[in-house]
């Protein structure tokens, strides 16, 4: 095989934690064979040598949250051949999307001592809301095979393996005993997209929802489950409205409760 | 491979020493010994050392969406129903390696296969489970494009399989035609009698592997009353199950395509997956190439996959499935009728995992009741 040049990457963070970036620095093993297939053009989180663009692939990390951010994206899609957005934040809003049930100058009054200073939107919405995304990992944080997987993919010209199907038939390819059946236990796990790797239901909890809504998740015959294993209205909404808040099928659900 | 000979043999009696006996010389001939324990909430299939692993006086309640253990009361060894898994994950595991490759002169070359695991003995396999072994042994048999993992993997297990004296919650073998009792297919049969004063395994060879094996232990021949007591109890249990499957109207669901019950289904089904993963005769993969980042070694895996995730009906252009009652309806529908066609039999054993672990408790007999029921079902 010809020698290929290293394709760019770069990782950019808007609205988040940090913690997807941190994926990918967490791939110790996988990290020095990653260095040898990509120059890491610019990932401030890593190193403070930071290249120009254009970029073969971008990681991008966050939500769009300020006008600035809805300039930034744009600048970032135009030098980008590939962008792929990683995490809840980017794919659904995240957390930070709980403003969008609520007034943003409540929170921010309640928050900041002079919330005259901020300049921020009243949502926190998703990457592929304001430019074209090629590609969306889920998660929250990501799961780190699966973004090996995807940047494998992209680097060999192939389609990255990430299954849309629910976190149940993780856990039954994993061996798992369902936790809502054997224990009464609430999860989110058959509405929700697998690819945490049983995280919680390998531990004795429900599946909080993580990897954002199944396709087609069936929410509501889950939430009146949740209602026959004894949670309320106003705790089946909140269930449904947390780093996945402002994905669609949670969003619609979360609304019908409480 | 089990079931192939039947040498008449008479019935020996194993104490509990003799259990043990037999658990030590499966292992001492190179078998992992699996069997039943308790983890996780629930009675799992899993390696065992000795009879002290299994779970003693330990039952389970079984209904649709709920399992829960229960104390017997008494020293039952196999006194619950079936786990939540069945033997498919050791003979058509949900991952499996197909083969590696490297890249080389401008090709690749296949990497030489992993050498065979150790052979399995399965202890507690129940007449359902025997029935969908034999089930998957003829989906993966044929003779041009047969498996020759699922194949070889099961003629190297030996299975002892034990006669439910009692029936799960969510049992209907009995209607069927499937079980409680265990005819053919095992190496050894068992039936438990776990009596105030005794505890006995009455135990048949149904192979010579098996008879060999039981002639081995030594142990001595078991008196008539005690096999009468034990073709009660497994009568009893096949007269104990609360569900039955409408049989005509489940050969002919082709028929009840534009039926209305599968609406109904699609408000309720959350196309989770989880009753094809828990099917015994399930048996549908998918094919995943994976890389390294460098793309010199690539794997092609085969996994479990489920004809309720919509990637599976994927064909040029898009899915053909998207809607969840088209999806349930193509499970059923396979699954009770054109499995006739294809492979001679049902593909429902009876084994009631469908509806325990149906996370909102959907019941295949009564989905198919209720299009039964309607008149137009026959
Ligand atoms: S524990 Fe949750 S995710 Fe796992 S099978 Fe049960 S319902 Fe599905
Ligand atoms: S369809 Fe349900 S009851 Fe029938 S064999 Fe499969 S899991 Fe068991
Ligand atoms: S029938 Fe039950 S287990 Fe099967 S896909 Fe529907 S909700 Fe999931």
């Amino acid at each position: 095989m010809a020698a290929r040049a290293k394709p760019k990457l770069a990782v950019w963070k808007f609205s988040s934690c940090d913690g997807c970036q941190l994926t990918l620095l967490d791939c110790e093993d996988e990290l020095l064979a990653i260095t040898e297939e990509v120059r890491i053009s610019y990932f401030l989180e890593a190193t403070r040598k930071a290249e120009k663009g254009p970029y073969d692939v971008s990681l991008v990390e966050g939500s769009i949250t300020t006008p600035h951010d809805i300039k930034a994206i744009r600048d970032v899609r135009k030098n980008s051949k590939v962008l792929v957005s990683i995490g809840a934040c980017s794919t659904a809003g995240g957390i930070q999307a709980l403003r969008n049930f609520a007034s943003v100058k409540d929170y921010s009054r309640a928050v900041y001592a002079h919330p005259e200073y901020l300049d921020t939107l009243t949502t926190s919405t998703a990457i592929s809301d304001h430019v074209r995304v090629d590609f969306e990992l889920r998660g929250c944080p990501i799961n780190k095979h699966q973004l090996l997987e995807v940047l494998g993919a992209f680097l060999n010209g192939r389609k990255p393996n990430i299954p849309q199907y629910s976190e149940c038939v993780e856990c039954k390819r994993n061996g798992i005993v369902c936790r809502m059946v054997a224990k009464g236990t609430p999860c989110l796990g058959p509405a929700t997209q697998a690819g945490c790797g049983t995280l919680c239901p390998g531990t004795d909890r429900g599946c909080y929802g993580c990897f954002g809504p199944a396709e087609g998740a069936n929410t509501a015959a889950l939430a009146a489950r949740l209602a026959h294993l004894g949670k309320d209205d106003g705790e089946i909404g909140r269930l449904f409205r947390t780093f996945n808040a402002n994905a669609e099928a949670f969003r619609k659900e979360s609304q019908s409760h409480g | 491979m089990p079931g192939v000979d039947d040498p008449k043999t008479v019935t020996a009696a194993l104490d509990m020493a003799g259990l043990d006996a037999l658990i030590a010389a499966l292992a001492e001939r190179g078998y992992r010994v699996i069997g039943p324990m308790v983890a996780d909430d629930a009675v799992v299939y899993d390696e065992i050392a000795s009879s002290a692993d299994l779970p003693a006086g330990v039952g389970d309640e079984q209904d649709g969406g709920r399992y829960r253990l229960r104390a017997r009361g008494d020293g039952a060894l196999f006194g619950y129903t079936v786990a939540p898994q069945g033997w498919k994950r050791l003979l058509h595991p949900p991952r499996q390696k197909m083969f590696a490759a490297r890249r080389q002169d401008g090709g690749f070359a296949i990497l030489p296969p992993e050498p065979a695991a150790a052979p399995m003995a399965f202890l507690g396999v129940r007449a359902c489970e025997l029935a969908a072994i034999g089930i998957q042994s003829r989906v993966f048999g044929d003779e041009a494009a047969g498996d020759p993992g699922y194949r070889g993997r099961l003629a190297r297990s030996f299975v002892v399989a034990v006669e439910c004296a009692e029936a799960g919650g969510t049992c209907f073998c009995a209607s069927m035609g499937t079980g409680p009792q265990v005819e053919a297919g095992f190496d050894i049969r068992l039936v438990e009698l776990a009596g105030h004063d005794r505890h006995v395994f009455l135990a048949d060879a149904g192979s010579a592997k098996g008879a060999e094996m039981l002639s081995g232990l030594n142990a001595p021949p078991a008196p008539e009353a005690d096999r009468a007591e034990a073709r009660r109890r497994v009568s009893a249990a096949a007269g104990a199950m609360g569900r039955t499957m409408p049989a005509a109207t489940a050969r002919r669901l082709g028929e009840h395509a534009e039926h209305r019950r599968w609406a109904d289904i699609g408000k309720r089904c959350l196309s989770c997956g989880n009753c094809t993963m828990v099917c015994p005769t399930c048996f549908c993969t998918t094919v995943e190439d994976v890389t390294d980042l460098k793309g010199e070694h690539a794997e092609r895996w085969r996994t479990w996959d489920s004809c309720f995730s919509i990637d599976f009906s994927y064909i040029h252009g898009g899915a053909i499935r998207n809607e969840v009652r088209s999806r349930y309806r193509q499970w059923i529908t396979h699954k009770l009728s054109a499995w006739h066609e294809q492979f001679g039999t049902s593909g429902c054993v009876g084994c009631g995992r469908c509806i325990t672990w149906c996370p909102v408790g959907i019941d295949i007999t009564e989905e198919v009741q209720a299009i039964h029921a309607d008149g137009k079902g026959r």
